[in-house]
């Protein structure tokens, strides 16, 4: 374990404080498990806030049946070696129509993520939902609170957020009010890959480099994860060393050419890099605004 | 590798070019990566307000409307790190309409950039935010004097401003100022000294910021910690867990916990990568006490001296919400990690930002700031603001809406004495009550006028005398005449009217009888302060349940015959609102049954509840 900079024991120690409170206040609370290295830096925080006990929530996966394959096979070795208790949800209906990435372009993450999440929440009546977004993500994202109100139907009112101050967390809801919490809210990219190294968690294999099929599409590069794979005419998967700055669904998440297969390589590119991690994300870039609009309709 | 973090504030007013300056931080400071670059291109073209340039201020206004209105509404947080160190900027907006989210923006800051248009000069709204800055704790700012090339880069420009600012400070309390001339637009003093002002010889904004002190680092005061959570695994744990909030800790130490007196040794100090030797401030831990003592959420253990026991405190609170502030509402006290009800005994003085000074009042609107005493429920350990963020701030959350309506600020501590607390040992209600053969009680009849509360009250009271029962009515009417005669019918005065209506009821509870209240009350918030005066068994609410169609067919008084005249203003039910209760102990729909059969239901439920035998 290398030493941490003062700063992340800064960050690590308010995600903590922000955990505590949601245990503290919550009813039902839940954490979004998303499979990527946020929600591995989150559980890995949840694991130290609440130690030696395991922890008071469990984790819900939307599972979109989009997901790599290797992640899948990684949350489920998570969830045996923490042993915690995981939950996984389906938009039933959306799978029976095959509602999928290829036919259905924006209306599947619509769908299979937001109305999903939706309706999961709905079911599974919780109250607070723990989440691993930050606020360097996105610019709407960076006006979100830490304790964030979502109103009837999930739906975000980003005009009347409450008053957050100091380290007070107004988790009361007036009724059918459901809070979201983002405990790395103040986290960049960089220390989510800095801390990763310095306390050695565990990540999904595909953020390492690795010779993998792939085919380019846009100028972007998609990784061929099964043979559900559609191919346009002419293309055949060409093998390249990449690897993954964020993960999604496998046909909507691009690759970024790049020989980094150890974290200290990862931190080092992390710091050097002029691309967003969020341009690999293929939906995030359909029209201006669109994650204020998604959100609004109760994405993540 | 960046060796610290300072959260800063940015505030200024309209169109003093904050977001240009952070976008111009941010960008030179190597922080916005190239896509984003490209899509500020393209947005700067479409919204932006630099003629055939980058418009960096799209970068930081993150909301659609935001950028549809080109003002900053909401506060926006950024991230950029130099070698030297990692930094957090709360952007906030200007406007005096989104003060509560400065505020926000404010209440974590360790220092605060306040921008000031080189043409303009000092603006209300500087005052403001300064005031805003100093009530907040902040101690060091930046004074950025902005758009210096509109007026020729001229320093006398520059020191005319700057000493209008250092004259504010005597009024503003201590700050200690570094005030930079820069233009944001270009970047001049921003990250690189500028050519056009060879005159000022000081450091960038960039500089100032890498080399400001992080606020509060000493450990030498005593040890404080707010419980957060209780951590109780199975019967062979019991860890208490939190963040240290001040001075530092060791095994064998002994801690207090405020709340009760009780004492108790550190046994361990637990964390997931090992039990610690040492532990201080900021750190989140888990506390195992060497013996059993009585701590919950909402405790401070602490070491001597011990911070106060507060049982009423006096603060500065900025009010957040659409509806005013008065005195004796009562709200959701959130302090540390305590909750408790706070009643606001007293509106002192508005702080008039355009003078700073103090004007008195007797209500605090929407963004208005106000010495205020508000009396607490139970004690609540805490501390002056000005020593501790964490023990002496605090919000007001509305318990209807549950929305956090108010920030404010301990600067005067009345203990919670014990010479003050009823005696409870020697002859106390529930001693009264036996000896009347009962146990205390408040009905509570809430309905339009002419619904039948009065009726049906005095229907119950002639059966509870004819039992040999024991009762008291106070009737809002009658009541009015004497006890409340000072008091109109503005929200102020309701407001007290109820809650006096409610304190003689607590009395006659402690007297022990059985205590009936006619009174119309249409407001959930006013009844559930009359609720909070007694004990939750004591309270029952007793919804006289008449359509208003009916109350006005019956009319008895000929009130709505006057309000459907004009004759009679905000008269419940024909042009003010009533709200009627969600979940009432008991609901009386007179349609369905006589005044004498609904009587009947309030005894059976009396009897239901052990209230009389």
């Amino acid at each position: 374990m290398t030493m941490r900079p003062a700063h992340l024991k800064a960050l690590e120690a308010e995600s903590i404080h922000i955990l505590r409170e949601v245990a503290a206040q919550a009813v039902r609370p839940v954490l979004l498990y998303s499979i990527g290295k946020d929600s591995s830096v989150l559980l890995h925080l949840a694991q130290k806030a609440f130690y030696p006990a395991k922890l008071p929530f469990p984790l819900l996966h939307i599972d979109t049946k989009w997901k790599f394959r290797d992640m899948i096979t990684f949350r489920d070795s998570t969830v045996r070696r923490f042993g915690v208790e995981l939950r996984v949800h389906t938009n039933a209906e959306g799978l029976r129509q095959n509602i999928n990435p290829f036919d259905h372009g924006s209306s599947y993450t619509q769908v299979m993520k937001t109305d999903a999440l939706k309706q999961a929440l709905t079911e599974g009546k919780y109250d607070f939902a723990i989440g691993g977004a930050r606020r360097d993500e996105e610019r709407s994202r960076a006006k979100e609170r830490i304790f964030s109100v979502r109103g009837p139907g999930h739906t975000w009112e980003p005009k009347r957020q409450r008053p957050e101050l100091w380290n007070l967390y107004n988790g009361n809801l007036a009724p059918g009010e459901t809070l979201r919490v983002f405990p790395l809210s103040n986290w960049t990219e960089l220390d989510v890959w800095t801390y990763i190294q310095a306390e050695n968690i565990d990540v999904v294999p595909l953020y390492f480099a690795a010779e993998r099929p792939t085919v380019m599409r846009d100028g972007q590069i998609i990784v061929v994860d099964d043979e559900r794979m559609r191919f346009l005419p002419g293309e055949t998967p060409e093998t390249k060393l990449v690897r993954f700055r964020s993960l999604g669904c496998y046909p909507l998440s691009a690759a970024v050419d790049s020989p980094a297969a150890t974290l200290e390589e990862i931190v080092t590119e992390m710091k050097n890099t002029r691309v967003s991690e969020r341009a690999g994300r293929l939906i995030d870039q359909d029209q201006d605004a669109s994650m204020e609009k998604k959100k609004r309709e109760g994405y993540f | 590798m960046p060796d610290s973090l300072l959260r800063v504030l940015t505030c200024g007013s309209v169109d003093d070019g904050k977001s240009t300056l952070i976008g111009r931080l941010l960008f030179e400071c190597g922080s916005i990566p190239d896509d984003v670059l490209v899509a500020l291109e393209r947005d700067s073209r479409r919204f932006g307000t630099v003629e055939g340039g980058t418009d960096y201020a799209l970068l930081v206004d993150g909301l659609a409307a935001e950028r549809e209105q080109g003002v900053t509404i909401d506060v926006a947080y950024r991230f950029f790190e130099t070698p030297k160190r990692r930094f957090i900027l709360a952007d906030s907006p200007g406007h005096q309409q989104y003060t509560r989210n400065m505020v926000t923006g404010a209440s974590n800051a360790d220092f605060a950039v306040l921008l000031v248009d080189a043409r303009k000069g000092l603006l209300a709204q500087t005052r403001r935010h300064a005031a805003i800055v100093s009530l907040l704790g902040i101690r060091d700012v930046v004074l950025a004097v902005n758009k210096m090339d509109l007026v020729g880069y001229g320093q006398a420009v520059f020191d005319a401003i700057v000493a209008d600012f250092h004259a504010l400070l005597d009024r503003l309390g201590p700050l200690s100022v570094t005030a930079i001339p820069v233009c944001a637009r270009d970047g001049d003093n921003v990250t690189r000294p500028s050519t056009e002002m060879p005159w000022y010889k000081g450091a960038t904004l960039l500089r100032a910021l890498e080399e400001a002190e992080p606020r509060g680092r000493s450990l030498d005061v005593p040890f404080r910690m707010p419980v957060q959570y209780v951590n109780r695994p199975d019967h062979s744990f019991r860890g208490y867990a939190g963040t240290i909030e001040a001075g530092a800790l060791r095994p064998g130490d002994t801690v207090v916990n405020t709340t009760s007196g009780t004492e108790a040794k550190i046994d361990r100090i637990v964390t997931m990568d090992g039990d610690r030797a040492e532990a201080e401030r900021g750190e989140p831990v888990t506390l195992v006490l060497d013996r059993e003592i009585d701590v919950s959420r909402g405790d401070v253990l602490a070491g001597q001296p011990l911070p106060a026991l507060a049982g009423q405190i006096d603060a500065w609170v900025v009010w957040m919400d659409e509806t005013p502030l008065f005195r004796g509402r009562a709200y959701q006290f959130m302090l540390g990690t305590k909750s408790v009800v706070g009643t606001i005994v007293d509106i002192a003085t508005r702080l008039d930002v355009d003078s700073l000074t103090e004007i008195a009042v007797r209500e605090l609107a929407l963004n208005e700031i106000g010495r205020v005493s508000i009396s607490l429920s139970h004690p609540v350990a805490c501390e002056p603001y000005s020593d501790s963020r964490t023990l002496g701030g605090f919000v007001l959350v509305d318990r209807m809406t549950r929305n956090t309506v108010g920030a404010g600020m301990v600067t005067g501590i009345k203990p919670a004495r014990s010479d003050l607390h009823w005696h409870r040992l020697d002859v106390d209600k529930s001693a009264r009550a036996l000896l009347n053969g009962q146990k205390s009680a408040v009905l509570w009849f809430t309905g339009l006028s002419g619904a039948g509360k009065s009726t049906i009250a005095n229907l119950v009271e002639k059966q509870l005398l004819a039992m040999g029962r024991h009762t008291m009515t106070l009737d809002g009417d009658n009541v009015r005449h004497g006890l409340n005669r000072d008091l109109g019918f503005s929200e102020a005065d309701r407001v007290e009217n109820i809650r006096r209506i409610a304190e003689v009821s607590k009395l006659f509870v402690e007297a022990g009888l059985i205590v009936l209240v006619s009174f119309i009350s249409p407001y959930r918030n006013e009844r559930m302060l009359a609720r909070d005066c007694v004990e939750e068994a004591e309270f029952l609410e007793i919804f006289v349940d008449t359509p208003v169609d009916e109350c006005r067919r019956r009319d008895p008084k000929g009130l709505y015959q006057k309000a459907d005249a004009g004759q009679i203003r905000n008269f419940t039910g024909v042009d003010a609102p009533y709200e009627a209760p969600l979940t009432p102990e008991i609901r009386l729909p007179t349609l369905e049954g006589s005044p004498e059969i609904l009587a009947a239901k309030v005894i059976d439920a009396l009897r239901s509840r052990g209230i009389i035998g």
